[in-house]
Parts: C-alpha cells; structure tokens; sequence
C-alpha cells in the first residue's frame, strides 16, 4: 500500500491547475483523494504529478442560481451537500447516506465522484434522473454538458485531460416532483449491486408528466433508462403500469457480472429496484 | 485504617488497558521504530502453482536504498514445523509439506514468498519488488479439495499421492453401522463449511535484531504465542540454542487464531537482520497480502448421516469430511478437523453411536489452519444442522427434537463417543460439565418461541419471510491438559500448561507475570481481579505483564479459550504460595504459631486476637528488606506456580437467531438475536459480554457474508476487503443476552472460557434460521454464506423461476 513516487503541486487557482494539465500529460488532478489514492496504493494508477485541486475556494459550495437552479461546487463533499438546499430534493436525501461512510463522505467530493465515473458509483444515478448539468472549465473557456451522455465506460468521462469539473448544476426542486433512490449493496464494498434514481412529475389526476431515471451498477457506466421514462410517461403511474416500465431498464445492455452478482441477478436487482425507486418517488409526488 | 479492599472478581470492572488502546496510545508491532532499522518487502507469487525456474535479483539490488535482495536458495533454514499431525491409536501417515522461508523450487498458492528486498525505507523495498524478474512455470492448478483428491487432478506434493495429507477416523464404525442398519429414518446431507479469512484488525508482522555483539537473535512478533515461537524457530527452523533467542509480543491488536503459528517471516527477518550485520529487520504485511501470507479457517466438505427413531431420537451419527489444509501445512493445521473436530461431533447429544472419518487435503490455496473456534464451529455446524434434518424429516419441532436428545444432568463426567477418549496411556477427557436444557427454556422464553407461528404470519403480511434458527452447542475450552494433547499418539507434541509469576514488592504493589499472551481480551484486567481477590491488594496497585520470552515464565501463549481456565489455575496456584509465604512470615512478625494465622483479605491475623495483625504490604516491606528473617525463610515475596489443567472445561448454551428474506431480493436481515451462555462463574461479566458480542458477530459474519472464493485457476476473488465482506455493527440487531450458571468442576473458580463461544454457536444457529425461513418453498438446506444473490437463487428455483445462484458467470 505503498504509492509509486510523485510529483506534487498544490494549485493556487483553477488558472494555474488547468495550466498544468495542458502542459504535462502526466498530470492528474486530486480533490478528496477518496478514489485515486486507494488506485494509487494499489499501483493500480501511477501518475506522475499530483495537482491538488483540494484548497481551491472558487470550487467550493452550493449557490443558488437566478433561475432557482443550485450550483454545486465540484469540491463540495458529499456531508456538504448534505447540509446544503440540495436536500430539498429528495433523491439526494436518499442517495448520499447510501454512499460509503461518515468519513469518506466528509472527504470525497461531487466532483471527485463525477469525474472518476465508477460504473457502480451511486450519485451519478441520481445526477442522472435529475438531469443535471456540468459545468466544465479549460484554459480555452467553460462549456455546459448534460449528465446524461458524459459517463461513457468504465471510469471513461466527456472529461479531456486538460478539463476540470467545476460545477454540478441541480434543477430547482418543484412542487409536483417526486423522487427516490434505491439500491441493493454489495456487502463487502457497499457500492450497488444494481441501484436506481427516479424522478418524477405527477400532474392533474395523478397523471405521471415526466420523469428520469439514473441507472448505476448494473453495466459498464451509470446510464439514463429512456425506455422506463417514456413508458412511464402518460400512465397514471398504477403498480402495473410501475412495473412494466421497470422491467425495461436494463434493456438490451450488456450487464456486468462478477462473484457478488451473476448477470441474471444484477438484471433481476435492476428491475426489482427500479420499481422500488419509482413506487416511492410517485408516493412522495403525490 | 482498614486494609479491607473492594472485592473485584466477578465485578464488571473496567478494562484497565482500554483507555491506552482507544486513545492511540497502544504500542503495536509497526509502532516500533528501533535505531537503524531496515525494512522488508516480500515478492509473492501470482500463481497457484507454478515452477521457479530462476530468478532475477540483479536489477532489484542496484534499486535506490536497497541494503539486501534474498531468495529462497540463499536461506539455509529448514522448512517450518509442523506440530500438530493429525494422531491416533493407530498411527495415522500425515504426509507433510510445510513452507519454507522463501520458497525455493516451486509455489503453492497465489501470495507464497518467493524472494525479499531490505531496503532502507519502506517504500524503497516496495519498488525494488517490483525490479525482481522470476522466470515461471506455470502449472494446473486445483483449489476445491474434492477435485483434488479425484483422479487426474493436478498433483502438489511427491510424498502426497492424490493430495491427501492423511485419513484419519475416530469412533466406532460397525455400532454406527449397526445403528444406520436398524434406524426408523435417515437423513443425509451434503454440507459446505466454507473457507474464511481472519481479518483480525492489525494485520502480522515482525522486525527481526541480530545482535553480533552477543550473537543473539530478537524478534518482536504480532503473535500470540511468543514462548512456542522461540522453541520452534530456535529448535526446528534456524537450528539456533533457544537461549540465543528473545521473542516480544507487544500489544496484539487481534488475532482470532492466526496469530498462533510460526510463519515464514519469522524466520525471514532474523535471516535477514544476521546477513546484513545487525540492522534490525521489519516487515509488516499489508492487507491483501495478509490473504496469501497467514492463514484462512474452516473449509470442509462434509456428508452427514443421522440415524434416528420415529420419535426424533438420535441413535447413529456417520461423517466423512474433507479438510482443505491449502497448499502446505501451517503449524497446526491436521490437529484442527481431527482432534478439536472430529472427537467432539456428538456436541451435547446422547448419541451411542459416532463415527467420523476425516481426510487433509492438499490445495493451491492459502494455508489454513486455527480460527477462532477452530474445528469446534465445524462441529457444531455439522450436529446443529443435522438436528434440523431430523426435526425437518420428522415434523417435530426442532427444540423438541433437540430436547429429546440432550445428555442428562446427571451424565457428567462424560465419556463421549466420539472419542475425547484418547487410548494413549489410557488417559481420558471427559465433558466436564452441562445442564442443557434450563438454558434452553430460558433461550426459548426470551424469544418468545411458543408465538413462531404468529411471528411468521406477522412477516408474510409484510412481504418477509421469516426464520427461526437455534444452536444448542457446546465449547470445548482450555486446550488442554497435557496427558491428553501431549499424548504421544494424538499428534502434538507438546505439554499445554501455564504459568504465573507474582512478585509482592517492597512497597506494597503488585507484579504479575503470565505465560499467557492477551490479543484484545482484557487479560490486563481479568488476572489483577483475580490476584487482587486472592490476596486482598486494590486492582490498582497490581499490574500484569506478559509477552516476554525474557522476564516471563514459559507459557503456551493464548488461544483455544484457555486462558481463563489454564491462565487462571497458574494465577491462583502462584498467588496461594505467596500467602502462603507471608502468613509463615506474618506468624513470625506476631509471633504465633504459623496455624493460628488467619488471612483474611490483605489481613493476616492471630486467631482469638484480631488486634493482632499485619498487612500483606506490611509484611512485603519487611520480607524485603529482610533483616528480620526467620531461619530458612527466604527474603522477598516472589512466587511462580505452573497449572496443568486436568481437564478441558465445557461451556454451553443456547442461541436463538430471527432472520426476515425479501424474497424479491434474496437479502437476508438478521432481526433478533438471542443467547443464553453457561460460561460458568464469571470473572468479569462485562469482558465476558464483549467476548459473547464479538464472537457471536463473527459467526453471523460466516453465515451471512463472509467468503474466501477462489477461481478455478487459484487466483483469489476475493482478494481484499472490497470482495471479502466483514460483519458491520450496523447489520446487526442488538443481541439480547442471558446466563446460567453451572460452575465447572475442573477449574478452582467454578470458570470455564468464553472465548469462541459466540462464533461456535452463532453460525449454526442463523443458518437453521435462514433454511427455517425458506422452508415453506421446500428448501431443506442451502450451504452458506446465504448472500442474497444464493438466496434469491434458490427461491427462484424453488418456485419454478429460472434464477441460478451462481455468481460471476463473466
Ligand atoms: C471506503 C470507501 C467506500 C466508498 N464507497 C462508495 C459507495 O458506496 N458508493 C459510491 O458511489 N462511492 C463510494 N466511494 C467512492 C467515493 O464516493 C469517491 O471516492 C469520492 O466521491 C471521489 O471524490 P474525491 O474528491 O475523493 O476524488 P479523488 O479521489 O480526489 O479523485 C477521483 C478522480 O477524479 C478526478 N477529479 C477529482 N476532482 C475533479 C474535478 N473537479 N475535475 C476533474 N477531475 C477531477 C481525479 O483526477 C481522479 O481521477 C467509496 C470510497 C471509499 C474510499
């Protein structure tokens, strides 16, 4: 558990970090440390500099836009989250405990957890169903992205090398809205085995007007389940009407598999918890 | 002035070494740092089985920092010992292989050392590990120890044809026999006791000092047995004079058995610390090394046969097990499924008729060897779930059956069938001990067993399935009387006593020194209650020490539960000669005759004058300084007594597991627990609940999560802490915990152990209740763990779906 060795540069500004990654391949950036160390004891990732983006104030905090919108600074924990306007929505009430530990949460950072994109990391799912936004920083300017499309394989990101996940922009929370996360853990590393977020938006006569739902776990990046939303979508949200919604989220994707969950019971746990996760979002709408 | 002192044993007193462990103020084996010290890494192999053709070391000595590169060829110790052969009447053959310092030919297991870098730091040593080129050859591989005793199978020892590192049996085969020929019902079934992990909280490690100056060796070791460890790397591993060599067990911050062995770092560091000229030496292993690099537990396939009349009683109990010992012997490995396995099978049954025959397996897998419990948790597991296929078959409840069978009050002492008895010297162990089915009505009254109907019901309505599971065992506790394990014939050839110092001195505190060798227990705690109950000196004016082969008395160090009954008897012994002692130098301070002196407390008093007294502090002030002695009475209050318990001690109870099974998940909650333990008389009732605590924990950790899984080419799947899944507080329910008292007749304080009986009982019990719950779906058994993928599995298949319960089919 010993790291290769490592440069280090604690960087003074956004400027002077994304400075860095245009101009040294081997660079990494590192906020809480809570994924890259463990990588990096493992030798498993071995970088050739660290640049510390941890101090950087200009990242840190959620602020609420003119347009009712939050925007999370990527170094905001996760326990600041928790103790943020985000808990207004629901889903995150939900996922966040759902999450590691007391003390991985007071170190690991939204943007961390974006940004590494572990396929079974459970707050993509809930950025996901929310239809989030990233805001995304480099030396030649920012650019906005959905979150839906950013996470494309195994800790593979729209993130370029000499990009920096600044922000993390949540939807205001409405009035009609519902949402839920829920997941089945693996014992041993506490990630999900399969773990679903569902937003909805329930209208007149409980009529289901909308909805997202962020899937994590179940294949080789956290996915946005369109066929669930659209079957959905128009129902009155009736438990058959929840259930065969469920049954397409995972589709024709190819699930993963390993000794904790066979394919056939990741899929399974998809589709039991994509229920669950709508039942209760739709209960919390209404 | 009264001398009086509050009597503590028996007291919930506060553990005097906790607020130095929970304020970080414990001294661990890597919180040593001694002047010049070098640090060592080991290479281990990333194959189950493969040659060495040779090895590349060059480019790993020219690394920065390196002091010293070492391969298996360079090391002329012998192989480890191995202690502990499966015995008996009849001379069983243990086909032996046991690890080298580093291996030298070939590897056994994914984790086996095959060359060590001393380098300056830590870090250093690390990456020139990474510098070390070894030439492979891979072979087959084979990992499951029924494939591997089947013909065809990879081979992995010479002198071991078909992988069998012995057959051995116990009990009587044609009573059995007969009992099976003239039986109203059989049941059969096939049991898996799967492999674990210990995962004990700081993981091994040792730093080894060769001092050229007096030609000595030190070793600071995480073990619990220092005394055994000098014996066997001075006489068998380094050929070195036993004087020649000290070994220090600092604080342990847990063990559960893997701490008991001589491993082949040992021998390393003290290798190492010699060829580079006195450098002290440390090597601490990492976490997921510590999978390759210390032994696993359990890992039996086992078939059981219970022959029974209609009425459920037990009349014939036949067991084959296969014993996977991993790819080379560990220290003790064949005594744990033979002796502590095989002989106590019947648990607290009045079967007549047992017979079990175990065979030792050699796999490509980590060594296994002693985990907490150690081949008593096998056991019971194998009688508790065979006591659940009788009530199952039979349609009577499992408590009844279990009643029914129950030895008597009046059996004890106990010859059991199974063969405490060993024939050697005609020495005997019997069951000490039991009142069996007070503690099970209690256990039944608290959980409300007669209301199971009502409970399921309740459950259903909400979608759950719910079981109730019970483990009615028996522990067998302070390994052990030396006549009976030293025995020529049974395999270990060694003595098992103890030992005690206490030292009284001049001003009135206490020293007292313990062969035995504490991992977390509290033994800092437990011995000074009891020193200070036998000669009335506060607790806190005593302190115990240990862990020293220099300085303290030789004991056999602390495992299998022994301590509070093998420990204790020492303590007592010593702290009577020490009365003893000072009521002959009392009488001659009152002058009095020696037998008008009575002791009371710390008082030693003339009788018929109880003005007349001295204190035991006044008395050691005197007697050490010594210049009022009586002839032939020597100065000083200093006494050392060695125990050898007669016999072993038998704590029993019963335990009560609740599990609730989504069904649409297969996740399995544990609800409610309930225990009551007869431990005997308690020496610290809130010690003896952590103990219960954390040992039941442990247990519910082997039924519901914890799993070593190799693949079929021997890699470890399960290879660290994000795939081996550890019990967490959170998963558990508050355990509701009860007594009786039935004190034993072997040990003078009435105690007998605590030590493993939580996760002797804990397994069994959650696993009837997981197969309880499942019942309904006609599931008769499942092998653990129940992970919610088995389970959902099984109730797929049950109810016609088509869900398998295999996982990682990638
Ligand atoms: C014991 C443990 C248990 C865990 N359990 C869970 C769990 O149950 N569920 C779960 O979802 N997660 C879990 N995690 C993972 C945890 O959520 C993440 O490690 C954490 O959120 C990552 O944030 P960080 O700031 O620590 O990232 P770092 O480790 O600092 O960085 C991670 C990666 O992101 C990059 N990066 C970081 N910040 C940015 C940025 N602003 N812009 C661009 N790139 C960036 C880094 O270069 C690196 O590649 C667990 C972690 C641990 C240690």
């Amino acid at each position: 558990m010993i790291p290769a060795a490592f440069d280090y540069t604690r960087a003074t500004s956004v400027e002077e970090a994304l400075g860095i990654l245009a101009s040294d391949e081997g660079a990494k950036l590192i906020a809480g440390g809570q994924s890259l160390l463990p990588l990096m004891k493992l030798r498993l990732a071995q970088p050739a500099r660290l640049v510390d983006i941890g101090r950087l104030p200009e990242l840190r905090g959620v602020s609420k836009l003119d347009d009712g919108r939050l925007s999370v600074g990527a170094l905001t924990t996760y326990a600041e989250l928790m103790d943020s306007p985000a808990v207004h929505l629901a889903v995150i009430r939900d996922v966040v405990p759902a999450i590691a530990d007391v003390q991985v949460r007071n170190r690991g950072t939204i943007g961390g957890a974006v940004a590494h994109a572990d396929p079974a990391a459970d707050l993509p799912a809930a950025l996901l169903a929310l239809d989030a936004e990233l805001v995304i920083q480099s030396s030649s300017g920012t650019r906005s992205v959905k979150a839906d499309g950013f996470f494309q394989g195994p800790f593979a990101t729209g993130l370029a090398h000499d990009e920096i996940l600044a922000a993390v922009i949540l939807p205001a929370p409405r009035g009609d809205a519902g949402s839920a996360y829920a997941s089945i853990q693996q014992r041993a590393s506490g990630y999900p085995i399969a773990g679903v977020a569902a937003v909805v938006f329930v209208g007149a006569g409980g009529l289901v007007e909308g909805a997202g739902i962020g899937v994590t776990g179940v294949s080789d990046h956290p996915y946005r389940a369109h066929e669930v939303e659209d079957a959905l979508v128009g129902t009155t949200g009736t438990a058959d009407a929840v259930a065969a919604a469920a049954a397409l989220v995972v589709g024709d994707r190819e699930v993963s598999a390993d000794i904790h969950a066979g394919r056939e019971y990741r899929a399974a746990m998809a589709v039991v918890h994509a229920r669950r996760a709508i039942e209760a979002a739709l209960a919390r709408a209404r | 002035m009264t001398t009086m002192t509050t009597d503590v044993l028996g007291a919930p007193v506060r553990r005097v070494e906790d607020p130095r462990f929970i304020t970080g103020h414990g001294r661990y084996l890597d919180d040593i740092k001694l002047p010049a010290m070098t640090h060592m890494a080991i290479l281990r192999s990333p194959y189950a089985h493969a040659k060495i053709r040779s090895i590349d070391t060059s480019a790993a000595k020219a690394a920065p920092g390196v002091v010293a590169v070492f391969t298996g060829a360079d090391i002329a110790y012998n192989p480890l010992p191995m202690a502990w052969p499966a015995g008996g009447a009849s001379g069983i053959q243990n086909n032996v292989n046991t690890p080298r310092a580093l291996a030298t030919d070939d590897v056994k297991w994914t984790g086996e050392g095959v060359a060590a870098v001393v380098a300056e730091t830590a870090a250093q040593a690390q990456d020139a590990l990474e510098l070390i080129d070894v030439d492979w050859e891979p072979l087959p591989a084979v990992t499951d120890a029924e494939k591997a005793i089947a013909d065809g199978a990879p081979q992995l020892h010479e002198n071991a044809p078909n992988n069998r590192v012995f057959d051995w049996q116990v009990g009587d085969k044609e009573a059995t026999d007969a009992a099976f020929a003239n039986a109203a019902v059989t049941v059969h079934q096939r049991l898996v006791n799967h492999r674990l992990i210990p995962n004990p909280m700081e993981v091994r490690g040792d730093i080894g000092w060769y001092n050229p100056g007096t030609d000595e060796y030190t070793i600071w070791m995480s073990s619990q047995t220092p005394h055994i460890q000098r014996l066997l790397l001075a006489a068998f591993v380094m050929g070195v004079p036993e004087q020649k060599i000290r070994c220090i067990s600092p604080d342990v911050g847990g063990a559960f058995g893997s701490k008991i062995f001589c491993y082949a770092d040992m021998a390393l560091v003290l290798h190492a610390s010699k060829a580079i000229g006195g450098r002290p030496v440390k090597w601490v292993e990492e976490r997921r090394e510590s999978y390759g690099s210390t032994i696993h537990g359990r890992d039996h396939i086992t078939y059981v046969d219970v022959a029974a009349t209609k009425d459920g009683m037990v009349k014939g109990l036949r067991v084959k097990t296969l014993a996977n010992l991993g790819g080379r012997l560990s220290t003790i490995g064949p005594g744990i499924p033979t002796t502590l396995y095989g002989r106590i099978l019947s648990g607290p049954y009045k079967i007549p008729a047992v017979h079990c025959e175990v065979t030792g397996v050699y796999t490509n897998t980590t060594f296994v060897d002693a985990y907490r419990g150690a081949g008593r948790p096998e056991a019971t597991y194998v009688v508790e779930r065979a006591m659940d296929l009788v009530a199952d078959e039979l349609g009577i409840d499992p408590a009844e059956v279990r009643r029914r069978n129950f030895l008597p009050p009046d059996s004890f002492p106990y010859d059991n069938p199974s063969g405490l008895l060993t024939a050697v010297n005609g020495s005997k162990l019997y069951i000490d001990s039991g009142n069996y089915e007070p503690a099970m009505d209690k256990a039944l009254a608290m959980a409300g067993y007669a209301d199971i109907a009502a409970k399921k019901a309740e459950a259903k309505s909400r979608g759950k399935l719910l079981g109730v599971g019970l483990s009615t065992y028996i522990e067998v506790c302070g390994v052990a009387p030396s006549k009976w394990i030293g025995a020529v014939g049974e395999g270990w050839g060694a003595a098992m006593w103890e030992s005690s110092n206490i030292k009284v001195h001049l001003t009135g505190k206490v020293v007292v020194t313990m062969g035995t060798q504490p991992q977390g227990q509290g033994h800092e705690t437990t011995y000074a209650q009891i020193i200070s109950h036998e000669l009335g000196i506060p607790m806190e004016d005593i302190v115990v020490q240990h862990s020293d082969t220099q300085g303290t008395p030789f004991g056999y160090g602390s495992y299998g539960s022994r301590t509070s009954n093998v420990g204790t008897g020492a303590a007592l012994k010593a702290a009577a000669k020490i009365r003893e002692k000072a009521r002959r130098y009392a009488a001659h301070m009152l002058e009095a005759n020696v037998e008008d002196i009575e002791v009371e407390g710390a008082e030693y008093r003339v009788k018929g004058s109880p003005d007349k007294k001295k204190t035991i502090q006044e008395i050691a002030f005197a007697l050490d300084l010594a210049f009022d002695t009586p002839e032939g009475m020597e100065p000083y209050l200093d006494e050392t007594a060695y125990h050898d318990t007669p016999n072993c001690t038998f704590p029993f109870g019963t335990h009560v597991a609740f599990v609730e099974i989504d069904q649409e998940t297969g996740n399995v909650e544990l609800v409610r627990y309930v225990a009551v333990d007869d431990v005997g008389k308690k020496i610290n009732p809130m010690i003896v609940d952590g103990q219960l605590h954390g040992g039941i924990a442990q247990g519910i950790g082997q039924a519901l999560w914890e799993e070593a899984v190799y693949g079929d080419d021997g890699q470890l799947l399960s290879g660290s802490l994000l795939d081996y899944a550890l019990p967490r507080a959170e998963w558990l329910p508050s355990f509701e915990l009860d007594e009786t008292v039935t004190p034993s007749p072997v040990n003078p304080l009435g105690v007998k152990g605590v030590g493993e009986a939580g996760c002797i009982a804990s397994t069994a019990a959650v696993a009837n209740a997981v197969i309880d719950a499942l019942s309904p779906l006609g599931i008769r058994h499942l092998d653990m763990p129940f992970t919610a993928q088995k389970v959902w599995g099984a109730i797929q298949a049950a109810s016609g779906g088509s869900g398998s319960a295999k996982g990682g089919e990638a």
